[in-house]
């Protein structure tokens, strides 16, 4: 499994970049994460992200665009707009989440 | 691949690139079954970054249809890959036409489709299109239901003629459903 360094941290993460433990993520990590996609974060993206964390921990699985919709409440039409092209898999990635698997 | 020295790994999101890749994706059924492929293949594709057009024609035009989209059926007659929920045991056809199969078969359906939190075809397509989607509904088709923009969603771009699908969709991959 790789190990890569963000703000000075040895982070563990997949072949693609993807981290792979849970607790090694926090908010400081997560602005780093987003820094590194380009994708400058607000309240808004915050809260997303809090929910897809929250989520992930009752579930064991990373949420799929319809569950952040359905569940969290924010239309998937505003995710696309916060998170451009792949909200999916970019959201996932800033909250230091596995690539969802749902189809949906 | 060369990676420079303690640069961080980070997933490539191919933001940087053009990729043009296009999707178009005709729906030519009504059956609620045959409906979800299309939607399911359509909503991947747009959370991957692809431009995406769906042509509704014929039994297909009942997705977009005001009147019909909320009552697709989904029966077993004609189809032998049906089994029962439990257990590996396949419905006879003899009784796949039985009076009451067709609505038992489409409440189990659904219901199967909502556990896995899937939405029903209405929502799903506002969910396409919310994610930059385009819907487009087939001239002919229209003209056989004598139907006309007012009788579907509000969200098809136009009731356009097959070639003016072939010449919007130029270059694009193209599934038939």
């Amino acid at each position: 499994m790789p190990v890569t360094t963000l703000l000075d941290r040895e982070i563990h993460v997949d072949d693609e970049g993807f981290l792979t433990v849970y607790d090694e993520w926090d908010e400081a990590l997560g602005a780093e994460l987003a820094n590194q996609i380009g994708i400058e974060m607000t309240d808004e993206h915050w809260s997303l992200i809090r929910f897809l964390r929250e989520d992930f921990k009752e579930k064991g699985e990373t949420a799929t665009t319809r569950r952040v919709q359905s569940a969290g409440g924010v239309p998937t039409k505003r995710q696309f707009e916060l998170f451009p092209k792949k909200p999916a898999k970019k959201m996932a990635y800033i909250a230091g989440l596995p690539k969802p698997h749902g189809c949906v | 691949m060369a990676v420079k020295k303690n640069a961080p790994i980070v997933p490539n999101f191919g933001d940087d690139e053009e990729s043009g890749r296009k999707l178009a994706i005709i729906c030519s059924k009504g059956n609620l079954d045959m409906a979800y492929p299309g939607l399911i293949l359509a909503n991947a594709a747009l959370g991957e970054g692809v431009e995406t057009h769906l042509f509704f024609t014929f039994w297909g035009f009942d997705m977009i249809a005001k009147k019909r989209m909320n009552d697709l059926k989904f029966s077993p007659t004609g189809n032998t890959a049906m089994h029962m929920p439990i257990g590996d045991i396949r419905v006879p056809q003899a009784l796949a036409p039985v009076p009451g199969m067709q609505a038992v078969a489409t409440k189990m359906l659904k219901k199967q489709i909502a556990d896995l939190g899937v939405p029903e075809v209405p929502d799903f397509l506002e969910q396409i299109v919310g994610a930059g989607g385009h819907l487009w509904a087939c001239r002919m088709s229209a003209d056989m239901n004598k139907y006309t923009e007012a009788d579907l969603r509000d969200d098809v771009e136009g009731i356009i003629s097959a070639s003016d699908f072939i010449e919007l969709t130029a270059g694009a991959q193209l599934l038939f459903i």
